[in-house]
């Protein structure tokens, strides 16, 4: 989502983007002219009239669950946000009993919140081993 | 000429606003009630949007039982 129209959205997914991917955007380009959703989520510069790079995790009950927010010089790493969705998506698949550490990747090693694990993290993690 | 560096900021007309148009304090409390926080609500909202060669609308509320990545972008053939 930008200020640009959905009709610049069009060629600039044809001109560019497509040639760039090797195919075509495949998710919904929206436009935001007046920057009104942009100022709902806090990412309109009313000064440059643009949007900063904001991105938001959004869960299937339509909760923020994160968000990143860039000044327009640098770039995003897709990479963090998917591994985040996976990360959330399993504290959900488990209803919040196994949450996931830094670093967590899937594979790697969960927590389970409860009395036994207080002040006894450095026994289960490590930042060294299972960073 | 010197070069001057390649922003993506956008001209915005400077108008300056009658005295009288100044409910400000109450716009800013709406304005920080509005905005999204990690735990809440992501506030609703449909857009028109392009999509896979054809121009349509986007809501955010139809993709509920969905996981959803919302990204925001400073424009259209920018750099980065």
């Amino acid at each position: 989502m930008s200020v640009d129209s959905q009709f610049v959205h069009k060629v600039w997914n044809d001109q560019e983007l497509s040639k760039m991917a090797e195919r075509d955007v495949p998710f919904h380009m929206a436009s935001d002219g007046a920057g009104h959703v942009g100022s709902m989520y806090g990412v309109y510069d009313e000064a440059a009239g643009v949007e900063f790079r904001g991105r938001f995790i959004i869960d299937p009950d339509g909760v923020v669950q994160a968000m990143e927010v860039l000044t327009p010089p640098v770039g995003r790493k897709l990479e963090e946000t998917i591994r985040q969705i996976q990360a959330y998506q399993h504290v959900r698949k488990h209803k919040g009993a196994e949450v996931c550490p830094a670093g967590w990747e899937p594979g790697k090693k969960i927590l389970k919140p409860g009395t036994a694990l207080v002040g006894n993290v450095w026994k289960e993690w490590s930042p060294l081993k299972d960073h | 000429m010197e070069e001057k560096a390649v922003g993506c900021a956008r001209p915005i007309s400077k108008i300056e606003k009658t005295p009288q148009a100044q409910p400000e304090q109450i716009n800013t409390k709406e304005k920080i009630m509005d905005i999204v926080r990690v735990g809440h609500k992501a506030p609703d909202f449909e857009a028109p949007a392009y999509y896979k060669g054809g121009f349509t609308s986007v809501k955010l509320s139809d993709f509920k039982g969905k996981w959803v990545v919302l990204c925001f972008y400073p424009g259209d053939f920018t750099f980065v």
